[in-house]
């Protein structure tokens, strides 16, 4: 089989993140329950993870990675916890459902939203629309680095210093980046960075961050068991504690942070060329064969190993299939939860194909994915 | 009957701070152990470093050379603990 859904999640791993998972089901407590062994073993390893996601986001401080269960529970954990009804947000029409959703829940309570659109050519939304978009009542932007559909980049730290200047939050939806693009929190003037722990950072389901700036404070979205303060009636409010009650997902913690020693020693440049060069080779390959479309701007190098599109004459549903029944191929079709980029793009009825790499495809598996791609063309 | 020794016990807000704590002194060879915090002090974290009281100023720039936040600093004195 060959897998290039690894924008949907990582399905090869780095080497002994499966196995520091199965050893945290057998030997771990509960982290920050106690001060046994087993318990202070468990506390140790999420410790650690927490101080490798700081230094690679330059968090500055690792108690303000908080350790969530993946990027939309990071997303609804910042927007919900930092945005009160009354103000105005900006985000764009390249976003996730886990952006929009929270967005069009709080515009019904009283929110004011301004959705920048994008190029219905090649996808992309401009900078300065974002910024032009801020006003007075501004009180955040919300976007995400890269889309999930086109792997078109923003330049987030254009907009993050903006931001930063005219006191305005600015929540980064880092699904399709993390791991493989550099993120400097506080170079770029993030106030929450939202962080999957099992797309490019290759570690398993079930975990993800959410990096919260200094002085910054985010309202929990859930409250309960912290291991301390048991005879408060409110939770704790210093962080990490204050974004993580109840029992973390310790194993997978683990694995994440054997595949975060993965990416701090290789690099995360090293790795995003390797995925960046086979999502070129076969994006070449495709976008010379008549009746196919590429969505998305590939006239920069500066993307996400996306690459997203359609057969003419073919249901998008129908062409991820085959691929799979016929050519043992992974890949994502439809919506891609991403419904404003389908509507610009008018392919809202039928959605697109999508091919997502990663460091461990190879140039056989594109080989193979383009020959497939040449016999559907051809029927 | 147990008898306890005179102790220095350091609390944190966090376990996540306790675990810095504890990751700082293994990098400086500072002495002391993470331990249940003990009945007679009121802590944030359930976890406190526990060394012996000449060791406190050791510790003290440990915390502050690896920007390790304490809440509290403690000597007990040593007491008979259980029945006897």
């Amino acid at each position: 089989m060959i897998y290039l859904d690894s924008a949907a999640t990582s399905l090869y791993k780095p080497p002994g993140v499966a196995q520091a998972m199965a050893e945290a089901v057998c030997k771990l407590g509960n982290a920050g329950r106690g001060a046994h062994d087993a318990a202070l073993s468990a506390s140790r390893v999420v410790y650690g993870a927490r101080e490798k996601l700081a230094e690679l986001f330059h968090v500055g401080d690792p108690m303000r990675v908080c350790m969530m269960l993946n990027a939309t529970d990071a997303l609804n954990t910042a927007i919900y916890g930092l945005i009160r009804p009354g103000g105005h947000v900006v985000t764009t029409a390249q976003e996730h459902n886990s952006v929009l959703r929270p967005l069009y829940q709080l515009e019904q309570q009283e929110m004011a939203l301004t959705i920048v659109p994008m190029d219905n050519t090649d996808g992309r939304v401009s900078e300065d629309d974002i910024l032009d978009a801020v006003r007075p009542d501004t009180c955040a932007v919300v976007c995400a680095h890269a889309s999930n559909v086109t792997g078109n980049v923003l330049d987030i730290e254009r907009i993050g210093r903006y931001c930063a200047s005219h006191g305005v939050l600015f929540v980064v939806d880092a699904a399709q980046t993390a791991g493989v693009l550099p993120i400097d929190m506080q170079r770029m003037g993030i106030s929450a960075l939202c962080v999957p722990g099992h797309k490019g950072l290759m570690g398993p389901q079930g975990t993800g961050a959410l990096c919260v700036a200094e002085h910054i404070a985010v309202a929990p979205l859930r409250v309960g068991g912290s291991g301390v303060h048991s005879f408060s009636h409110t939770h704790p409010t210093a962080y990490p504690t204050a974004l993580e009650a109840g029992t973390l997902n310790t194993p997978g913690i683990a694995g994440l942070s054997v595949a975060l020693d993965f990416i701090l020693e290789t690099g995360i440049d090293a790795i995003h060329q390797k995925e960046l060069r086979l999502a070129q080779q076969f994006y070449q390959a495709v976008s010379s064969i008549p009746k196919i479309t590429v969505y998305g701007d590939w006239k920069t190098d500066h993307r996400a190993a996306i690459v997203t599109l359609n057969i003419d004459g073919w249901d998008a549903a129908e062409v991820s299939d085959v691929l799979m029944q016929e050519f043992d191929i992974c890949t994502r079709a439809g919506a891609h939860c991403a419904p404003l980029i389908h509507q610009s793009f008018g392919t809202e009825n039928g959605g697109t194909v999508r091919f997502s790499f990663s460091c461990y495809n190879t140039e056989e598996h594109v080989q193979t994915a383009v020959q497939a791609i040449q016999e559907l063309v051809q029927e | 009957m147990r008898r306890s020794q005179p102790r220095c016990i350091i609390t944190f807000v966090t376990t996540a701070m306790a675990l810095k704590m504890e990751k700082a002194c293994h990098a400086n060879h500072a002495p002391g152990r993470l331990i249940p915090v003990p009945r007679e002090i009121t802590a944030g974290c359930g976890l406190a470093w526990m060394a012996a009281p000449e060791d406190a100023e050791q510790l003290r720039a440990v915390m502050q050379k690896e920007q390790v936040t304490p809440q509290e600093i403690y000597v007990l004195e040593g007491k008979a603990n259980g029945n006897s």
